[in-house]
């Protein structure tokens, strides 16, 4: 057999720093978790019922490549009407979840030697999509000085005559953080003022608490270099439908369309009629939702505070990211040993960039009453690393 | 935010919260919440607290639901406060309310045996001289009660996921 089966470019790409900890946890039955980045609410019943009306009818055809163009007329509405964002159908693309539209986006957009600008810490598909795709990553390291949000300052510092693209997400997973309007008002300037593309990922901008999500998007002259990821995953507790969607301006969203032809061909029929109720009719359940993750999210946050650990108030996602610095154990260590003494799962931050390294995720998409019971776990747990120390 | 309304729909999902944890939930302080809740409690705005059982999965006698429909002709200047007021003091009624459509009073017995509804309904329901007619129904299975379904909820998700 041959020794050059592999590619080497997938080869040098390392697994998820995710993936080990889940095998080691799944070998744990008792094991409970904080670590799930997926809603813990039911998809709505009226959409999980319309996608059984759509069996039921025989809606098992494909649909065409860009998705349904009721659909997507759907999603320009609803962009529209939350954050003033103004596309055509033929703008937008139905994708497989927004891992999917992040995939194509770079495809779309990179050559060999273009350099983009992944914002970290970050989901942990971003860089490998661009090397996929071609491109260089080049890691802008965010902390918890500015709370994770992205400054001019620090774009300058990484920024080269190679750069193409920018990468980001606010809010942000894993971090929590969100941008304000008048926060993203410079990034957009110098992305302009630079000639840069900026690919968005607004998976979560209906999770913010005390302050509507705006889009980079929505800045004057910004739609031409922006393209918009986001999807039904979070928002609408939709995971398992696997059904996301990206935004871009004809010229691009062409080429984006291109590849999801050849590679997906179309996002799931059955998925695509159920997301439109989820457009149109779930705006009590999305605010009951968030309304529910705001009060654990203040719920954690005094929690954090009477523990004394050090945490920065995220405003965004279902995240918090706590700092372990104190207990001079790195990321992994801190998330194993607490795994191994107290069974409870968190995801180190060093799964997320290495400026995660110091930091451990925690998500609240639990009910009050396992966050009670996992964080008296947490509780014991570092009140033993202090005695130690 | 307002704050009664918070906590009353919170304890509507959760009678036996915890009020520090409530107090963490909605950003406020431990005393705010005790006060406010005694104050609903003396408004009568919060009526008391029991417990949501699954009655099927406990060895005890036979229960049964009853939901009577009771159709009635209003009595002159009292309207039908007085008629529902001399069923609900039965201490076997467990809710009564005045409805719209084509009964007025919809009266729910819990925890009886059959024998002893019958009884209740031409015995004590049907001799009320405002009492026209009866509809009784037994209820043969519970699904859902106080938005609450009754089978344990399974968390199906990964333990660890990006």
């Amino acid at each position: 057999m041959r020794k050059d089966i592999l590619s080497d470019k997938i080869v040098n790409i390392a697994p998820s720093g995710i993936r080990k900890f889940f095998d080691i946890v799944s070998e744990m039955p008792e094991a409970i978790s904080l670590g799930v980045g997926e809603p813990d609410f039911d998809t709505p019943w009226k959409i999980r019922e319309e996608a059984i009306y759509s069996l039921e009818r025989g809606r098992t055809f494909y649909t065409s490549n860009a998705g349904l163009a009721e659909l997507r007329q759907e999603v320009c509405e609803y962009v529209e009407r939350q954050y003033d964002l103004h596309y055509h159908t033929k703008e937008c693309v139905i994708t497989i979840g927004g891992s999917e539209a992040i995939d194509i986006a770079f495809r779309a957009i990179l050559n060999p030697g273009d350099e983009v600008i992944v914002v970290q810490p970050c989901f942990v598909s971003y860089a490998p999509c661009v090397i996929l795709a071609g491109g260089t990553p080049v890691y802008l390291d965010l902390s918890v000085d500015t709370e994770f949000k992205l400054t001019v300052e620090a774009l300058e510092s990484v920024v080269t005559d190679k750069t193409k693209a920018i990468i980001m997400c606010f809010p942000n997973n894993p971090t929590g953080a969100i941008m304000t309007k008048e926060e993203l008002e410079p990034i957009a300037d110098f992305i302009k003022e630079k000639d840069l593309l900026v690919v968005t990922d607004e998976i979560y901008s209906e999770l913010t608490y005390g302050s509507r999500h705006y889009s980079i998007a929505a800045f004057p002259d910004m739609k031409e270099r922006s393209i918009v990821v986001s999807g039904f995953s979070k928002t609408f507790a939709m995971t398992g439908w696997r059904l996301g969607y990206a935004l871009a301006p004809r010229e691009i969203m062409r080429q984006m369309v291109k590849i999801h032809q050849f590679a997906i061909m179309a996002a799931p029929t059955i998925s695509q009629y159920a997301a439109i109720q989820a457009l149109t009719q779930c705006d009590d359940e999305v605010d009951e939702m968030r309304e529910a993750y705001n009060q654990r999210r203040r719920y954690l946050l005094k929690a954090f505070e009477r523990m004394g650990l050090d945490c920065f108030e995220a405003k965004g996602a279902f995240y918090m990211f706590p700092s372990i610095q104190e207990f001079g154990l790195t990321s992994d260590e801190f998330a194993m040993k607490l795994l191994e003494e107290e069974e409870l799962a968190v995801v180190p931050g060093s799964a997320f960039g290495e400026c995660g390294e110091g930091y451990i995720r925690i998500s609240y998409a639990y009910s009050i009453q396992e966050l009670k019971e996992a964080l008296s776990r947490l509780e014991r747990f570092i009140t033993r690393l202090r005695e130690k120390r | 935010m307002n704050l009664r309304n918070e906590i009353l729909k919170l304890m509507d999902k959760n009678g036996r919260i915890d009020f520090q944890d409530m107090a963490d939930m909605l950003d406020t302080d431990l005393e705010t919440i005790k006060k406010t809740v005694k104050e609903m409690e003396e408004e009568r705005v919060i009526c008391g607290y029991t417990t949501l059982i699954d009655w099927d999965k406990v060895d005890v006698d036979e229960r049964v639901t009853a939901m009577i429909e009771v159709r009635l002709t209003p009595q002159r200047s009292y309207g039908f406060d007085k008629i529902a007021e001399r069923i609900y003091n039965y201490p076997e009624v467990k809710t009564v309310y005045l409805m719209s459509g084509t009964y007025d009073l919809m009266v729910i017995l819990e925890g009886k045996t059959l024998k002893e509804i019958s009884y209740f309904t031409s015995n004590r329901l049907a001799v009320i001289d405002a009492v026209i007619g009866t509809t009784t129904h037994f209820v043969l299975k519970k699904y859902k009660e106080h938005g609450k379904v009754l089978t344990e909820p399974v968390d199906r998700r990964m333990v660890v996921t990006p």
